[in-house]
């Protein structure tokens, strides 16, 4: 019993938050390739960046969360969605409008995204330096200890995975009445179906862009800022983000927001599953096993360090057989 | 030979452009050679050479074809590594003991649960149904990865704990460079055979992957590169600085870099005007035309991908023989790889010229913004410590940060407002 909950601490626990994480990143990337055709490289600094300010505000007012009971950071949230969100759309009009203007080719704005991703990173670690901070300025962070009864071990989640948990859900949620209930989550459907179309409509297709920034530049915050919470924040963190996330929009199906929610939780519990040691979970039934077959100590499947091979291998394995994604995706 | 095929655009303008830029580019150059003294002016050349290599891999790639590749990195340390493994002196602890025999066995069990499972995945062949046989594949690829990884994992625990680890082969550097160049091309192939009949994109994401694949690979790997321990020194093809001085050495070393950038930029010249040149060409420009006049697109694709990626190795591994310690953690995204997109989107994508010419610029000016960027960061501080009471930390570190910053705006900015580059590709005009 001890073992399963064991196993629940570092796989269940521990694959959810990895999964909810990567899921609103790929959404914001997946949203970005529906509506402007290209591969947003740039993402998960977006992430860092939300994170960064919310670090800032935290830092400013230490106290800020302490009447509603909430981490500060939590309570600084909205002010830094409003924030990265203007930067996402001032980044767009200042860098992406142009190249769009002289209608390139998506490559060349893909290559722009990774120019705006130096850019983000070189400010970030410009102010921040290149250490981790952790966002809970003079303050602790809650850890439930759930027993139950008959095992030694209890079941371990800390407060800012549950808030992840509930913002993931709300965010999931209004996401999905806001496309398929609002005018304007419909007009950004059928921008994403056909932009010629949609404009011949009369659909407003440069606000449905400044749109998607603002979902895509929240999303990346809430992510970001909930990731340094759970751990801390690390200003080359988009460094560990950008494959996985990008694996999961395409497992998903590039362009499928809700194919990029599978597609997040499908490769944050393959991460999580594959460097789980796990002869633990099997250590109780070493005593029936037979003589000749001896269990070694260590039966992960990959090292930590070779982490980023997991989400790269899910990327070959969908490019070989399913490029379309699970969900069948829009475009190869 | 055809001789209409000979003629070549009689009024072809007097090259004015480029000569007033290489000129530019060599007062600059001979500027460091008076400011910075000799030693350290053919240091940078010799390195500046080993990224025109690199930068000449990818206008191949991205200005011949407009494939972009984002894991020059990884192809560049797997040449450093192929140059260390070959010339470093051979460890005779290792090849005495037994561990050569066992590492042997499990490379053998390595190829043979290849096999098997190669094998167990055709079994539908002999009537099992096809669902049957992915589980059964899928199990035996379980089962065999894992008795496999954990033999490796004992042998390389030994080797680490008895011998530290397997040493390098005591041959020649240029046969390390060849093979340097020759294991990025296989790498090369298998992501482009992945990849290249797939969205641009796609390729992007899985270079990127690759390359920190591969860094992680050798940090990690105690047994076979040290890891963080690092290898040094490595030989040099040429008579080393002890023996000649630095500056007569370090000359020899850029006469070799020279001949082969000449090698290399010969024949990239008569690719580039053959009709596989044309081709190339064709296909990257309209894809659907040259599909429809019997190319094949794929074929092509993958040809000039692994092209690129060998001169990439062959790059990595010149340049990390130079460097003389083999230090996996020292390969940066940024200096191997956005660096070098920069040296070819600035010079001229798909002009060779342009390219060497963006390798030199930037990489001089790379260099020269170090001491910039710290005499700038301590102006700064200064400013800001009277001013705000800012205090930073670590300033050397964050003063070389905000070049990151200055690399992402000048691609940006090469992209909007010059995107054909310095020295653009001249667009041969047929009547």
């Amino acid at each position: 019993m001890n073992e399963l909950i064991y196993f629940f601490n570092y796989v269940v626990v521990a694959g959810s938050v990895t999964g909810c994480i990567y899921a609103m990143g790929a959404i914001g990337v997946t949203l970005i390739y529906s509506i402007l055709r290209f591969a947003h490289f740039a993402h998960a600094d977006m992430m860092t960046l939300g994170a960064f300010v919310v670090l800032l505000l935290t830092l400013a007012f230490p106290h800020a969360g302490d009447s509603l009971g909430l981490p500060t950071a939590i309570v600084m949230l909205p002010l830094a969605m409003i924030f990265t969100s203007l930067v996402a759309v001032g980044i767009d009009r200042v860098f992406y409008q142009p190249l769009r203007a002289h209608g390139v080719k998506p490559i060349v704005m893909v290559i722009a995204s990774l120019g705006v991703t130096l850019m983000l990173q070189g400010l970030i670690r410009l102010f921040s330096g290149t250490g981790a901070e952790s966002l809970y300025v003079e303050a602790r962070k809650a850890i439930f200890r759930i027993e139950l009864p008959g095992v030694t071990r209890p079941i371990i989640i800390t407060e800012p995975q549950v808030i992840l948990f509930v913002v993931t859900l709300v965010a999931v949620i209004g996401l999905h009445l806001f496309l398929t209930r609002a005018r304007l989550g419909k007009a950004m459907r059928a921008m994403s179906d056909n932009p010629d179309l949609a404009r011949a409509s009369g659909i407003n297709t440069k606000l449905i862009i400044t749109l998607t920034w603002v979902i895509a530049g929240s999303l990346a915050t809430l992510a970001g800022t909930l990731l340094s919470l759970d751990v801390a924040f690390k200003p080359d963190l988009s460094f560990f983000l950008l494959l996985p996330i990008f694996a999961a929009a395409i497992v998903g199906g590039v362009g499928h927001p809700y194919g990029a929610i599978a597609g997040g939780f499908l490769v944050g519990f393959a991460e999580t599953l594959a460097v789980f040691n796990w002869s633990v979970l099997l250590r109780p039934l070493r005593d029936s096993l037979p003589s000749w077959l001896e269990l070694p100590n260590n039966l992960a499947l990959v090292g930590t360090e070779y982490k980023i091979v997991v989400p790269f291998f899910i990327l070959i394995a969908v490019l070989v057989w399913r490029p379309t994604g699970l969900f069948k995706g829009k475009v190869i | 030979m055809n001789p209409t095929s000979q003629h070549t655009p009689s009024q072809r303008p007097f090259p004015r452009r480029e000569i007033l830029l290489f000129g530019g580019l060599a007062l600059v150059v001979l500027a460091v050679f008076a400011s910075m003294g000799p030693a350290y002016a053919t240091r940078m050349m010799v390195e500046a050479a080993c990224y025109a290599i690199l930068a000449l891999g990818l206008t191949i790639q991205w200005g011949y074809a407009g494939q972009f590749n984002a894991g020059i990195m990884g192809f560049v340390a797997l040449g450093g590594f192929s140059s260390t493994f070959f010339s470093i002196p051979v460890n005779h602890a290792f090849w005495a003991s037994d561990l050569p025999g066992r590492l042997g066995w499990v490379l053998l069990a390595i190829v043979a649960a290849v096999a098997l499972v190669f094998a167990v995945s055709r079994i539908d062949r002999l009537g099992v149904p096809r669902w049957l046989r992915t589980l059964v594949t899928v199990l035996v690829a379980l089962v065999a990865y894992l008795v496999v990884i954990s033999w490796l994992r004992s042998v390389t625990g030994d080797i680490e704990s008895q011998v530290d680890f397997i040493g390098g082969l005591g041959l020649p550097v240029w046969l390390g460079w060849i093979v340097g160049g020759v294991l990025a091309g296989g790498i090369g192939y298998l992501i482009g055979h992945i990849c290249l009949g797939l969205r641009s994109d796609y390729l992007v994401i899985a270079t990127l992957g690759i390359a920190e694949i591969i860094k992680a690979f050798l940090k990690n790997s105690d047994w076979l590169t040290r890891g963080t321990a690092t290898i040094s020194p490595l030989p040099w093809p040429v008579p080393d600085p002890g023996e000649v001085g630095f500056v007569t050495a370090r000359a020899l070393y850029f006469c070799v870099t020279a001949v082969l950038i000449a090698a290399i930029f010969f024949l990239l010249h008569r690719a580039y005007h053959a009709p596989w040149g044309r081709m190339i060409r064709a296909i990257r420009d309209n894809e659907v035309s040259a599909a429809a006049m019997g190319k094949s697109i794929n074929r092509r694709r993958q040809e000039i991908f692994v092209f690129g990626c060998i001169l990439m190795g062959l790059g990595g591994a010149v340049l990390t023989s130079f460097t003389g310690i083999f230090d996996p953690q020292g390969y940066l995204p940024l200096n191997h790889t956005f660096l070098v997109l920069v040296m070819v989107i600035l010079g001229g994508p798909g002009n060779n010229l342009g390219t060497l010419f963006g390798a030199v610029l930037v990489y001089v000016i790379w260099i020269m913004s170090g001491p910039l960027a710290l005499a700038l960061m301590h102006l700064v501080t200064a400013l800001g410590g009277d001013w705000f009471g800012w205090q930073p930390g670590n300033l050397d570190s964050r003063a070389l940060q905000a070049r990151v910053f200055v690399i992402g705006l000048l691609i940006l900015m090469v992209l909007r407002f010059a995107p054909r580059g310095m020295i653009p590709e001249r667009i041969a005009q047929h009547d």
